[in-house]
Formats: structure tokens, sequence, C-alpha cells
């Protein structure tokens, strides 16, 4: 399709736009309050004082930086590559999310905003900010789709004892699409008041770029830890890609490093039929959804297509739009990996390491399960282990018959 | 066809194309029109209306439900031009149903369907520049809204850029029925009228949102040169049956306007 309403090309590139994607497509009662909150976070970004409250709590709260873990017993096993594991899985509230919480958490303190809202899919984002809220003294609504609200019921309960207010999304499909649209509507009508939270490295400008930089430290320790253990940059990197805030954060540092293949992993679900999967880039097309131009699953006429994906964090219609231009550009490669093969990479490196990542990150085990056997045992892969599976046993026990 | 404010107050209907049926849509914006509404605006359904409250989330899914399509709903327009020629047609849409239809394409059906005008929900100024050069080659108008929170400087653009008029949502909040009308609206609509005031006979300005009575519609009238009335249709359309609803609505509509004549005799 033509690059619509777009720059004619991807030289004419302004903040907020990544290549030909990004932007703000959004209602015009949002654009004061988007471009209030771009013009505080460029000042809070420049302020030391800020960076060093963040700072303190990433790494006495929160418990950055997270190990580089030499998952050996899994790499011998697969006779291959040597794999790493980046454990963001140990965080507190068990995923990256935390990273990004605290961050925005900060800004809307700095802002004077008393009220957040938040939507999550899988509840990692729901309970890292409802944390961060509890820390911070701000009230808390989280959005979450029924059906998620069912299949993760142990995180819809921690976020009630943090102190959240939950609200089940009883539109469309349920799932994180629908609690994004409920959270953007909660905001247009409270939008003077209210701080949206966005958990992921989606919508409009300038969400992408800051919860990409709030994540940036994945990467960043990545990178020292590895070059301190292996005196080397990895063969690749793989992540996880639901909207992309985990994997854009581990991708970021070694975008300039270009001999390190750069993966992010979506949901393949349980077909390749439009609904039974969410891998935006094998029958995605380019659209706008939740006020952001980039890969979206739809139907001809431009209706936004249902998804499936056991996994909750990785069921959405879209991918954040620094992702398609790295699609595009050919920087970063997306595979995708079924819901079968993910509960198989739970079981598999539960087994071999004692560690039960979350079901989103399972994808991205897969892919190293998968990729690591056809390749020389001098090279190096490096596993973006964003969450913990805790929150999935109720899945996991069904569907593995425990 | 320029979009023409007959009447004082004017009012812009809105509709959900295709709910419950776009036979029944047709019938109920004619029966609108006759009843003095002078714009009808054909709200496209899509699967995630981000700016709409419950009653058009509703509409939008038994509309899709039954299978409705923007091709349909520039057929409509083009049936409804062909049956009252001097109405006033806005093809009221989210932006992804005409970036996969194709700008270009969606302009060019949209002009021959003979629609004067064309308004998408989450497409602001910044973004539009394809947009509205599609739009001109072929002369739609482009309407935008104007949100209370926009500061001067983009309501400045907002009617540098608008042609037709300017919706002005009358508070912040998706759309839906509501008590009273928010004193955001009269402020809104004096500052807006500090840049089209410069325009060719003054561009118009309708309200919307939330605009469900004719005291509502009265009170616009103080300040504004037109009413949109939206969720409070849809809901009526939604409570009627199918072969009810045309004249239910033309009531409806003949209602807002009585109690604002006799205020202003």
């Amino acid at each position: 399709m033509a690059s619509i309403l777009l720059p004619a090309s991807p030289s004419q590139s302004r903040p907020g736009r990544f290549g030909v994607y990004g932007g703000r497509y959004v209602p015009e009662t949002l654009m004061a309050a988007l471009m209030e909150l771009e013009r505080e976070y460029e000042i809070a970004k420049r302020d030391a004082a800020f960076q060093a409250e963040l700072n303190a709590l990433l790494t006495d709260y929160a418990g950055r930086p997270t190990p580089l873990y030499f998952a050996r017993r899994l790499t011998e096993s697969l006779g291959g590559a040597k794999i790493y594991l980046k454990r963001e899985d140990l965080l507190h509230t068990g995923a990256h999310k935390i990273n990004n919480s605290l961050g925005q958490g900060l800004l809307a303190k700095r802002m004077g905003k008393k009220r957040v809202i938040a939507e999550t899919g899988a509840g990692q984002h729901g309970v890292a900010t409802a944390s961060a809220c509890a820390l911070l003294g701000l009230e808390c609504v989280i959005y979450m789709g029924d059906v998620d609200m069912e299949r993760q019921e142990l995180n819809v309960k921690r976020m009630r004892l943090l102190g959240a207010e939950v609200r089940g999304v009883s539109c469309g499909s349920k799932t994180l699409k629908d609690a994004i649209s409920e959270a953007m509507r909660d905001w247009v009508t409270n939008v003077r008041t209210t701080y949206y939270l966005l958990g992921s490295a989606l919508g409009a400008h300038p969400y992408p770029t800051m919860v990409r930089d709030f994540h940036r430290c994945i990467g960043r320790e990545m990178k020292a830890q590895i070059l301190k253990k292996e005196g080397r940059l990895p063969n690749a990197v793989v992540a996880c890609v639901g909207g992309g805030s985990n994997a854009i954060g581990a991708f970021y540092e070694f975008i300039p490093e270009r001999q390190v293949r750069l993966i992010g992993v979506e949901a393949g679900g349980h077909g390749t039929t439009l609904g039974e999967h969410a891998a935006r880039f094998q029958g995605g097309a380019p659209g706008v959804l939740h006020g952001t131009y980039s890969y979206v699953l739809q139907d001809d006429d431009g209706q936004i297509a249902l998804t499936h994906s056991v996994s909750a964090g990785l069921d959405y219609a879209s991918i954040g739009p620094e992702h398609a231009m790295l699609h595009d550009t050919g920087r970063a490669e997306y595979v995708s990996r079924t819901d079968e093969e993910a509960l198989d990479a739970v079981r598999v490196l539960a087994r071999a390491e004692g560690i039960l990542p979350a079901l989103e990150s399972a994808h991205a085990v897969a892919e190293a399960i998968r990729m690591a056997p056809r390749m020389a045992a001098n090279e190096i892969l490096v596993v973006n282990l964003s969450g913990r599976g805790d929150k999935d046993m109720g899945i996991i026990s069904r569907e593995l018959k425990l | 066809m320029p979009i023409r404010f007959e009447h004082k107050p004017g009012l812009v209907v809105y509709l959900t194309a295709g709910d419950p049926s776009l036979e029944a849509t047709r019938a109920i914006a004619l029966a609108a029109l006759d009843a003095g509404a002078d714009v009808i605006e054909l709200g496209v359904p899509f699967s995630d209306p981000v700016a709409d409250g419950p009653v058009i989330q509703r509409a939008s899914e038994r509309a899709l439900a039954r299978g409705t399509r923007l091709k349909d709903v520039l057929t409509l327009a083009k049936e409804l031009r062909a049956a009252r020629p001097s109405a006033g047609l806005v093809i009221f849409s989210y932006l992804n149903p005409m970036l996969r239809y194709g700008l270009s394409k969606f302009a060019d059906d949209a002009a021959a369907a003979g629609a004067d005008g064309v308004l998408a929900t989450d497409l602001i100024v910044e973004e539009a520049r394809e947009y509205l050069a599609e739009l001109a080659r072929v002369g739609l108008a482009p309407i935008f809204l104007a949100a209370p929170t926009s500061p001067d400087e983009r309501l400045e653009a907002i009617a540098k850029h608008s042609r037709g008029f300017i919706y002005a949502i009358s508070r912040t909040g998706i759309t839906g029925k509501q008590q009273s009308l928010a004193a955001d609206a009269a402020e809104l609509v004096a500052r807006i009228r500090r840049w089209t005031n410069s325009i060719d006979g003054g561009l118009p300005v309708a309200v919307g949102f939330g605009i469900s009575n004719a005291q509502h519609v009265a009170q616009v009238a103080e300040f504004a040169d037109a009413a949109v009335v939206g969720s409070a249709i849809v809901e009526l359309v939604e409570r009627s049956k199918a072969e009810d609803a045309p004249g239910a609505v033309a009531r409806f509509i003949e209602g807002l306007r009585l109690p604002h004549a006799a205020l202003t005799r």
C-alpha cells in the first residue's frame, strides 16, 4: 500500500516517525495532552535529578541490573550455539514492564497528575503499574479484557491487592486491543486530570519512543554483560514481540552493530488463517490502530481482525511502529512460533534450567530452541527472558495436563 | 454542493450506516432530512471506535455483523444524493477503513457518490497532508474536530484547513448523551470564531457530543451555527423497530427545534 498521509520518504522523518511508521492518529481532544507529555518527557529525560531518582528505584526497588545467565544445560542439550538468558523475569513484579511503569509513574507525578490509567493484556503491565502507583501514591485504574481477566486471574488479584481498580472490558474480542480502546476512552474523558501509562512501545507519539527509552537499559546491560563474559557481541538477540516493548528495549543498543542479528518472535497461535494468530508481519498490512501507523492484522475493509495467542501479552493486532521500520529495512527479522511450540519451550526450560518462563517469553525461548542446533558451538544467542511464568500456571497446567 | 445551514440553528444528524440495515439507514436519513436536518453524517462502522461511547459502539457492532462495508456506505450516499439533491452529506469514518480502501480511490468514489465532505475521527491536521490533497483534488470538504482542550494555535490550523463547517466537541469525552451542555462549548466556539470570521462569509461552527434534546439545541443556537445530534438518534433507532425508526426519528428532529422557535419569537 502507498505510504498514505506520510512523509514521502523515511529521510523526511521527524520525531515520532520511524521511517514512514508511527505518528499521531488520535481524536483532537487528546492532542493537547500528547503535546504536554512530549514536552514534559523531553525535559525529564535531560533532568539529572529525574534520571537519578529513576535509577535509584530501578536498582533498589526493581532489582536492576538483571543477570545475564549462561544456560549451560539447555545449551548442551541442544548441541549448538551458546544460549544466554537476560533475566528480566527476576525483576520485581515478574517482568520487564516495571522499567516503564516506574519511569512513566515518576513522570506522571512530576506532571502533577494524581490519577493513572493503564491497559493490560497478560496483567504484567497492570501489576507493574499498580505497584508503581502504590509506591508513588497515585490513584490507579487498570483496564483489562474479560477474556484476559479470566486467563490471568492471579494478576487480577495482585492488582487489586496493590490498591488498583481493575475494570473489565466486555466489548470486541475482550482482550488487549479492547483494553487499550477503553483506556483511550477514559483518557479522552478525563484528559485534564489523568495520566495514561501505556504499557508497550505502541500508540501515538511520544509513547513508542518514551517506552523504548525506559526499556533501553535491557540492551545496554546485555551488551556490557556479554562483552564481559565472552569478550564479544552475540550473533543474535532473540525476543518475543507483542506490542514490542521488551524486544525494542533488548534490540536498541545493538541496532548499530550490524553483525548482531535481531530476531523478534511473534505469536503464531494455532493456525495461519486471520483470527488464529497474532503474527502481524505474516498477514498484516500497514494501517492505523490506537494512534499509530504500523502493521495491523485487518480484513479487506480495514476492520481490525481478531487475534489468538495462548499468551495474552502477545495477543494484539498491531505492533510497535519502530518494529515495522526495522522489519521493512531488514535490520531485524521477525518470525513466529506457535502456541504449541511455546508450551513445549516452557517445559524444556523448566526441566533444563529450573526456570519457568512467561508464555510470552516462551515464544522467544522456542525460537532459540529451533535456532541453536543450526548454529556453531562458538556462536552466541541471547534470549530476552522478559517475564516469569507463575501467572500462567492455570493455562500451563491445563495445556500440559500437569 | 457546498454545505449550507438553511435553518437557524442548523441540524446535523449522525447515523451509523447499516444499523439496523442499509435500507433502514436510507429511510431514516430521508425522514431526517424531510423533518429539517440540514446535513446527514453517514458513519462508517469500525471495529475499534475509540472516540465513541457505548451507544455508537453497539450500533457499529450491529452494522458490521450485517457485513456493512465502506463501499456500501458510499452507495448509500449516492442514493441519498439522488433522492435529495440539496441535502448536506458527510462521510464520517475512522481513518483505517479509508486507508485500506485507498485514500485516492476513496476521494474519487465519495465525490462521485455526491458527498459534500469527509470527517475522519482520528486524523489531526498535522498528519493530514495527503488526505487534504486528495479531498481538494475532487472538491470534498475536509471537516476537522476542534476540542475544548485544543490550544489556540491548533484551532487556527483547524480553521485554516476545514471546509464546510468545523465540528466543535462540546466537552472532553466520548460520544454519548449528557444532561446539560458543558460551559466548555460556548468558550470553545468563541475561540474558534477568532479564526473563522476571516474566512469567506465565516466558516460555520457546529457543536456536537451529548446533544439530545430541544433545550440543548436552543443553547447551542445562542453561540453556534448548528447542532450535531448523534447518540440520541442512534439510541432511538436501536430502540425502534426498523419500520418505525424513520417516523420516530422525524418526530424527534421536529421536536428539537420547536422550543427554539418559541424562544426566538
